[in-house]
């Protein structure tokens, strides 16, 4: 990518070209059921989103005198779990170091961090730039990822967004595990940049470590920026920028070109390059859609790392690390290229099914009972969407269980259940997750009568009806519409039994036989 | 009523308790009353927990209460968390602290039925070798008040020195309990790194910190060490291995038994007595069939070194926590953020923390961290090296704990390095991750002085039973046990 970049938004002059180089810090709050270093709950577990402020604390969490931090297995496994996915490899030891630096949310005034032995070594992830599963991929090489803490937050009004004079704490994030991703500056535009995250993001849910809502911060973006410039045979790189803290994709995507503009910019005003270590913080203003300037890093920060001497160093075995990669579920891009090959499913259902791991993983065992994947993938996307909408929980979590919906998909195929009935069968499952739904529709009468016999009794009442004779009539001049009327009778008649295709032909036999 | 019943040991209190011969209340009462009567001398306690101990006793007494422990009175180093009381550290940064929580070392104790009398005075932060940093005043030398106990566990070695406790729990990160114990004529035992949980010990350098106990024999080390002893799922570092039945052993003597003597430590900076004091133990081991070993501690030198490289370096983060915003001493009318941590740290702490504060913080800056605390992490793994060689020709190594007796008050107060160097015979241990006791080793008498002076037995890993089966093989052939000062 050259000048040519749609995302700079001025002219170069002649015979001056730009590339822009992105490289990406990610923080991903794991899910774990307890805090990185102690037993409390942990605020980016499900169960615990809303919990009020500082409920979730204890010693450890509030840097108490004489506490203790014990590495939270969950978290190591989790960390592992995506280092496996992303192709990197895995330390057989590692350590945790102290990173330390004041701050009135970091209540040890250090941070428990890895410096030179992350639990993940370089890596790669092949981030799909279009919409084909088959199509190019830009390849990012990771850098490492390790496993560190999160701290708490400082807000600077009250709940509710009243002025304070002073600023408050809320330490219910501090100790939460967190997994820093580090990758090469292989992103050339702001739209690679926003496909790796998302492809990230989905990877991440897949693997059950976060939650992955943005608007939490379970997941943050820190781009770092900077711009190669050619001219007249010459190289210039401009100074990186580092771009804090973004938690959307459309932070991301805007800082990111608005950094390349600005960079390029600034150079042909100032000249400036890139020095030894040259970096500055800058933070996204998402009105105005312009980054800000935070602060200058001339020197290298000085957080005084060593070795957590309350920690024990963590040795990886052959076999734990074997067991992980054996319960590795298999990642989207793969799953995606499944459904949309294997199954031939269309790019909407297939997105749709992939969007949330959970249904994801409900669909899948649908399947895994042996359903047709696509009439499996229609029902569920139709009849449990519908409902899911409804109801405004997410369909995985409607009540019905696989086994049902398999059950369901069984009486539609052999015609004992039309479509409205399954749909009323499929909410009482919802309500009845230990029950059959053929018993359930037994119980509430939504079986169809198929037995010609039966159905020939009602159809014969209907057609002999003398307040009929003009649709008949009709319906024998080739009006077929006319049809309707009469079947609404007949299903009327038989409580909507009848199965409406059978008693269809019926009519349509009787009626032109006559 | 109040009879002489704190010249009992830890273990003849216990036992008399547990037969009915003794009521575990007037036991705690008479402890109260001598502490009311010495403490204003000695300044050994900074808080007393009558009620709560009385009320323990008295629950003893009803059999509510059972266990190894029940009913002896013992004392608390006040760098313990206890959820009673205060946990200051001797310092103004926590003058004020309560523990919501309980060392896992004293809720052992507690839960074996031990009755906490109250919390010992130190050197602030455990930073100290004379228990003059307790910013609530020095501690007194029960053997003459007008030297020093020792430190940083000073205020526990004069309470258990002065009949105060029948034993005491203190903490050594480079001396802490032996060279106090020492300086009392009591026995302190430093344990293996992670054979005691550190839980609820407040930080001072986490790689080298452990628990202690401070008694008048080495029987009752033996049942403390028992007690607190063994895994803890709170404290990482704190070992799995199996706790030995140290009580049941102790009474064994190690025959053969080769012991050691580091070239090295017999150096001319020893008070002639010290030398003397050698002499009698190496006599008395020899007596008893032991072989004596010379042995070569090659790296001793850079021990001082090293540990001042390594302990203020943990120290230096391990106090970052103390910054006036959440708990502890916080500085007046703060102008803004840096103003708050600034002098809520300069006004909460003392000299001596800063001064380490400051060796730390500068020894780990970048540009400095290859040339000090790589280092020192090297030189550590010689040290240890040394002794891994040592223990191959020898069972335990024999050494002075000090190089003299106990110094009389301010004399080193003023000169940080003097103050460092009473360490050396001290931190090699710690840095090893050693244990180490020292025991009495005979009284000295200079300057119309008499002092007690101790003797020092390291050992390997987990080899507490045999340090405590020596050492008691010692205390029966020189018949120093369960020594009182005479106050």
């Amino acid at each position: 990518m050259t000048s040519a970049s749609p995302a700079l938004d001025i002219d170069l002059p002649n015979g001056t070209t730009a590339r822009l180089m992105v490289g990406l810090e990610v923080h991903v709050e794991l899910a774990t059921k307890t805090k990185n270093f102690t037993s409390t709950p942990n605020v980016a577990n499900r169960g615990y989103f809303d919990a009020e402020p500082n409920t979730l604390c204890d010693p450890v969490v509030l840097g108490l005198p004489g506490v203790l931090p014990v590495i939270n297995r969950e978290a190591v496994e989790m960390s592992i779990r995506v280092g496996l996915a992303l192709g990197c490899e895995i330390a057989r030891h590692t350590k945790w170091d102290r990173k330390s630096y004041y701050y009135p949310d970091l209540p040890k005034n250090y941070q428990i961090s890895q410096y030179d032995e992350p639990i993940c070594g370089e890596g790669t992830l092949e981030v799909p730039i279009t919409d084909d599963p088959t199509g190019p991929t830009k390849r990012v090489r990771i850098m490492r990822a390790h496993l560190e803490e999160d701290a708490g937050k400082l807000l600077h009004e009250a709940p509710g967004g009243y002025a304070i004079d002073y600023s408050i704490i809320d330490l219910n994030r501090a100790g939460t595990p967190l997994l820093e991703i580090v990758t090469h500056p292989d992103m050339g535009s702001p739209e690679e940049v926003v496909a790796f995250c998302k492809t990230l993001r989905d990877i991440c849910r897949h693997l059950g470590v976060t939650e992955g809502i943005l608007q939490r911060g379970q997941m943050r973006f820190e781009p770092n920026i900077n711009v190669v410039i050619h001219r007249d045979g010459q190289t210039y790189k401009t100074p990186i920028v580092e771009v804090k803290n973004l938690n959307s994709f459309k932070a991301v995507y805007g800082s990111v070109k608005h950094e390349f503009t600005r960079q390029v910019e600034e150079w042909l005003q100032t000249g400036r390059v890139m020095g030894q270590r040259a970096k500055s913080t800058r933070g996204w203003d998402d009105a105005k859609g312009v980054t800000t300037h935070q602060r200058h890093k001339e020197d290298a920060d000085e957080y005084r790392y060593f070795p957590d001497p309350d920690l024990v160093p963590l040795n990886v075995s052959e076999a734990w690390l074997s067991e992980m990669q054996a319960d590795m579920p298999e990642l989207p891009a793969v799953k995606r290229r499944r459904y949309l090959g294997e199954f031939g499913l269309d790019a909407k259902a297939c997105d749709t099914l992939l969007d949330e791991p959970g249904l994801t993983r409900f669909y899948e065992a649908v399947l895994a009972q042996g359903a047709d994947a696509r009439k499996a993938a229609a029902f569920l996307l139709n009849t449990g969407s519908k409902r899911a909408n409804d109801q405004g929980v997410p369909l995985h979590e409607l009540g019905i269980t696989p086994t049902q919906v398999k059950g369901i998909l069984d009486l539609l195929a052999s015609d004992k259940v039309g479509s409205s009935a399954a749909e009323q069968l499929f909410g009482l499952c919802c309500d009845n997750p230990e029950v059959s739904p053929e018993a359930l529709a037994n119980k509430h009468n939504l079986l169809q009568v198929s037995d010609t016999g039966a159905l020939e009794a009602f159809v014969d009442r209907v057609l002999a009806d003398p307040k009929n004779a003009r649709a008949i009539d009709d319906l024998k001049q080739g009006k077929d519409k006319a049809i309707g009327a009469l079947i609404g009778q007949i299903m009327k008649l038989s409580k909507g039994q009848a199965n409406a295709k059978i008693v269809t032909e019926l009519v349509k036999k009787k009626t032109a036989a006559g | 009523m109040s009879g002489d019943f704190h010249t009992l040991s830890l273990k003849a209190t216990r036992d008399a308790i547990a037969d009915g011969s003794l009521r575990a209340v007037n036991v705690t009462r008479a402890y109260l009353d001598r502490i009311e009567i010495l403490n204003p001398t000695l300044n050994a306690y900074h808080e007393v927990f009558a009620d709560r101990a009385l009320h323990t006793a008295q629950r003893v007494d009803a059999g509510e209460i059972k266990g190894p422990l029940a009913g002896v009175p013992l004392a608390i180093k006040d760098n313990l968390c206890t959820d009673f009381g205060h946990t200051t550290c001797s310092s103004k940064m926590l003058a004020d602290f309560r523990s919501p929580y309980t060392a896992t070392a004293v809720r052992r104790l507690e839960e074996a039925g031990a009755v906490i009398l109250g919390k010992t005075n130190m050197d602030e932060f455990a930073m100290g070798s004379s228990t003059e940093t307790c910013v609530f005043g020095v501690v007194r030398n029960p053997w003459d008040t007008r030297c020093v106990p020792g430190g940083s566990s000073g205020g526990s070695a004069a309470a258990v020195a002065a009949g105060l406790c029948a034993a005491a729990l203190g903490s050594d990160t480079g001396g802490s309990i032996r060279q106090p114990a020492s300086f009392c004529g009591i026995v302190g035992l430093k344990p293996t790194y992670g054979r005691i949980s550190r839980w609820g010990l407040i930080a001072f350098a986490s790689s080298l910190d452990q628990i202690g106990p401070l008694t008048r024999t080495t029987e009752d080390a033996a049942l403390l060490m028992q007690v607190m002893s063994g895994q803890d799922e709170l404290d990482s570092t704190c070992a799995p291995d199996d706790v030995p039945d140290y009580s049941a052993q102790i009474d064994q003597p190690i025959n053969p038994l080769r012991i050691g003597l580091p070239r090295q430590y017999l150096s001319d900076k020893n008070h002639p007595t010290v030398a003397a004091m050698m002499d009698r133990a190496t006599a008395m081991f020899k007596e008893m069939g032991a072989t004596l070993v010379e042995i070569d501690l090659p790296h001793t030198e850079f021990g001082i070194p090293t540990y001042y490289i390594v302990a203020p370096a943990e120290a230096s983060s391990n106090l970052a926590r103390y910054d006036g915003v959440r708990y502890g001493y916080r500085c007046e009318n703060p102008t803004d953020l840096v103003d708050l941590y600034s002098r809520s740290r300069s006004e909460g702490f003392g000299d001596e923390v800063k001064r380490r504060i400051m060796l730390g913080t500068h020894v780990l800056c970048s540009g400095y961290y290859d040339a000090y605390y790589t280092r020192a992490l090297r030189v550590r793994r010689l040290i240890k090296q040394d002794f891994d060689n040592a223990f191959a020709s020898c069972d335990v190594v024999m050494c002075p704990t000090t190089t003299g007796p106990a110094f009389p008050m301010g004399q080193n107060s003023d000169d940080p390095l003097a103050m460092y160097l009473n360490d050396i015979y001290t931190v090699t241990c710690n840095l090893a991750g050693l244990p180490g006791i020292s025991l009495p080793g005979g009284f000295v008498e200079a300057d119309g002085r008499k002092l007690p002076v101790g003797l020092q037995l390291l050992g390997p890993v987990f080899e507490e039973a045999r340090l405590l089966r020596v050492a008691r093989m010692h205390e029966k052939a020189s018949g120093l046990s369960n020594l009182i000062a005479d106050i």
